[in-house]
């Protein structure tokens, strides 16, 4: 798909970085402040999405760009479902909170809830990047 | 009251676009009024006059918040729309791709 | 204790693992899946013998305990939902490897399947009434992708119509939650049988009753809501449609409707005989309607379809009569629709494999080159008419023993009346596709294909043969589970913190 002009070009180069700490920020504070793993996850997909919208693509670029999104989605769920299993070996119930749960409100503290939120925050940016690629930039063959 | 009435409206009206209207884009954002109006109601559900936000910010807070429960289901439902969404999209222009139209009336008649 | 949860983690982390799968070593998956389905079958034949010592084993997810956290309220219906959920998925999954070789993007098929076994093993085993509703929706998506599978322009427009009608039920269940959760501030199933108790038979009552109805009406493809099953069954892959007629139409209707209806709202025939007949009429006219539909069709796979509409009536049929023989009767056929519906899907798997088509007119004389598949289709045809010793023939016996048992004989009648439309259609296929003499040519079915057909067919001799086993150990139970009623918030409250 084509790209778009030069302003926008530019303004993206600066902001893009700053768009996707901002998803990181929201993912890693989940369990402090409003958001945590889903609504991360979307603000860095938007950084994803911002950057093939702003730049364009080859469907050669975008075919690599499908497989290696696909893997870091499936990476994602597993660590998710590896640490409620790991709940279960270790520490005897699906899904238990067997980290130790350190002082309240600090950054790291409630267990197992911000390794959960980063599992999120990787599956979701990643799955709706893939959504985006299937949809908008990989081209349907209108066939007749 | 009234505000429960209105999401109820909210999803006859959303209900209304996918029994009647013939473009599959707008049986789509039918499906997103319908979506919309059920979060809205599980989010009222949940709200008790003069309370503050589920956040606690500091250790030892005065237990005054209103229902979270309903906001972590609404978070659920929002993640399961989308999906839902996706998926209809999808298929949506998979059709369009092959009978170049978005008519659903069409697309009944080659059916048979 | 633990193996519980693992009826769902081990799909899940399956269908997870599969697309990576998918980029390395692309032969594997199919042997990955198969022993990951007998593995839920092996796990599914240990819970059903658990649940023969403890009637209900409750986990708590994270130790939460009910009613602040979800629990999983295992008992003796989740086991025999789970068992014969497990025995399709296996049965389904040694079909596909030859039958998916002719499409692209298996490994996409193979994820999907995972979790739709995931999500219907998630229903059946819940004890939290949103959980539910996640699972169903888990299952749901992946059918309506599963249907459109193969991307042709009839199998998307099924799967469009079949997308619309489902989510409008899903969302119907949703906003019926959401009301449900307004009057009485829980969403454990247990809890809210016993708060339910207290509100009494309310309007307000019979409302979510009603809309919850609704939306499973729309799942389980009662008449009027079932116009979009004799589309979406046919264009879905053939171990797909054996798998959605088989058990994903019931888990997602029938098992949801009676635990809501008798446990959770504590409906029984003596506290609202009127509910009652109403389940009876919905029956009866799913089995008139759809079969007499059947009998009009020409294309193999959308006969079946209209006939699993109309043997799902009977289902209903035996929910609604209410006693003990009325309801072991349902849950007996569930089981034996399962393996006979399931089993007829594959043959015509196999057929379409063969010839390339599904029209009965241009089939003929299928019966000497395919002898496995002309065979398993007249023992599943067998079991579905109900002709004795098969599994079939019991099930029938329960439910019209029930009848005569409540006082309706012409109920009774009219059941077995109706089973002389069943051996219509049926025999219509027999005829034109596997007796008259023939002019086409086919090959034998694939070995794969012939063993998973053999698998079910043996399995339906077996549970036929040895009825009075499966009605004592498996039926009988899971009937005992939903007659007790409101007993079942009592039974998890009081296993809360038992371990084995």
């Amino acid at each position: 798909m084509k790209g778009m002009s030069l302003i926008v070009r530019t303004v993206t180069t600066i902001i893009i970085g700053f768009i996707f700490i901002y998803g990181v920020y929201i993912i890693l504070h989940g369990h402090l402040t409003p958001g945590g793993g889903f609504a991360g996850g979307v603000i860095v997909a938007g950084a994803l999405i911002l950057r093939i919208l702003a730049f364009g693509s080859e469907p050669a670029d975008e075919k690599k760009s499908e497989t290696r999104t696909s893997v870091f989605e499936s990476v994602g769920a597993l660590l998710f479902i590896g640490i409620a299993l790991a709940g279960m070996i270790i520490a005897g119930t699906f899904f238990l909170n067997f980290l130790p749960k350190g002082i309240a409100l600090n950054l790291w503290s409630a267990g197992i809830i911000p390794f959960c939120n980063i599992a999120i925050g990787i599956k979701v940016g990643a799955g709706l990047f893939s959504i985006f690629l299937a949809l908008a930039a990989v081209k349907y063959v209108v066939k007749d | 009251m009234i505000i429960f009435l209105s999401c109820i409206i909210l999803f006859l009206i959303g209900l209304y676009a996918i029994v009647t209207k013939r473009n599959m884009i707008k049986i789509v954002i039918g499906f997103a009024l319908i979506e919309y109006a059920i979060n809205l109601l599980f989010a009222l559900i949940g709200f008790r006059t003069g309370m503050l936000a589920p956040i606690i910010t500091k250790v030892d807070m005065a237990h005054k918040f209103v229902d979270p429960i309903p906001q972590a289901l609404v978070l659920t439902a929002i993640v399961i729309a989308l999906g839902t969404t996706a998926l209809m999209l999808t298929v949506v222009l998979r059709i369009y791709s092959r009978y170049k139209t978005f008519d659903i009336a069409e697309i009944r008649k080659l059916k048979g | 204790m633990t193996f519980i949860p693992l009826f769902f983690a081990i799909p899940l982390a399956a269908a997870f693992i599969i697309p990576i799968l998918g980029k390395i070593a692309k032969s594997v998956i199919w042997i990955f899946v198969t022993l990951v389905s007998f593995a839920l079958f092996i796990l599914a034949l240990y819970g059903a013998a658990v649940t023969q010592q403890f009637p209900m084993i409750v986990y708590e997810m994270g130790n939460w305990p009910p009613p602040l956290g979800i629990v999983m309220a295992f008992d003796s219906l989740s086991a025999f939902m789970v068992l014969v959920i497990s025995i399709l998925v296996f049965a389904g999954s040694i079909f596909s490897l030859r039958y998916m070789s002719h499409y692209t993007g298996q490994w996409k098929f193979y994820t999907l399947y995972m979790l739709i076994t995931a999500g219907m093993m998630g229903v059946s085993i819940t004890g939290d009434l949103f959980n539910m509703f996640v699972f169903l929706e888990i299952a749901a998506i992946s059918s309506y992708a599963l249907v459109a599978f193969g991307v042709d322009a009839e199998e998307l427009e099924a799967s469009f119509k079949y997308m619309v009608m489902g989510e409008v039920g899903g969302l119907t269940f949703l906003l019926s939650i959401a009301l449900l959760y307004a009057k009485t501030s829980t969403l454990n199933l247990a809890d809210m049988a016993n708060v339910l108790q207290v509100v009494g038979q309310t309007p307000f009552f019979w409302l979510v009753l009603g809309m919850m109805l609704l939306a499973f009406s729309i799942k389980a493809a009662f008449v009027p809501f079932h116009s979009w099953l004799p589309d979406a069954h046919p264009a879905a892959p053939a171990p797909i449609s054996s798998l959605l007629s088989g058990i994903f139409i019931k888990v997602l209707g029938m098992y949801t409707t009676a635990r809501l209806v008798f446990n959770i709202f504590g409906l029984n025939r003596a506290n609202a005989p009127v509910f009652f007949n109403v389940l009876i009429g919905m029956g009866l006219l799913s089995i008139a309607f759809a079969g007499i539909t059947a009998l009009s069709q020409k294309d193999y796979k959308r006969l079946l379809g209209y006939s699993s509409v109309s043997q799902v009536g009977y289902i209903m049929l035996g929910f609604g009569i209410g006693n003990y023989y009325g309801v072991a009767g349902a849950i007996f056929y569930i089981l034996a629709h399962a393996l006979g519906k399931g089993l007829l899907f594959l043959t015509s798997g196999s057929v379409v494999n063969a010839t390339g088509t599904r029209d009965i007119t241009k089939l003929a004389g299928l019966g000497e080159h395919m002898p496995t598949t002309a065979w398993s289709f007249r023992f599943g045809s067998m079991s579905l008419i109900g002709l004795p010793p098969l599994v079939g023939f019991f099930a029938k016996y329960l439910i019209v023993l029930g009848a005569l048992k409540a006082g309706f004989w012409w109920l009774a009648i009219v059941a077995i009346a109706f089973s002389v439309l069943t051996l219509g259609y049926l025999l219509k296929i027999e005829n034109n596709v596997f007796m008259k003499k023939g002019r086409t040519q086919a090959n034998k079915a694939p070995f794969t294909m012939r063993i998973a057909m053999v698998f079910l067919v043996v399995l339906i001799v077996l549970f036929g043969i040895g009825f009075q086993q499966v009605i004592d150990f498996l039926v009988g139970p899971a009937a005992n589970a939903l007659l007790r009623g409101v007993e079942y918030a009592n039974l998890v409250f009081g296993s809360v913190g038992m371990s084995f």
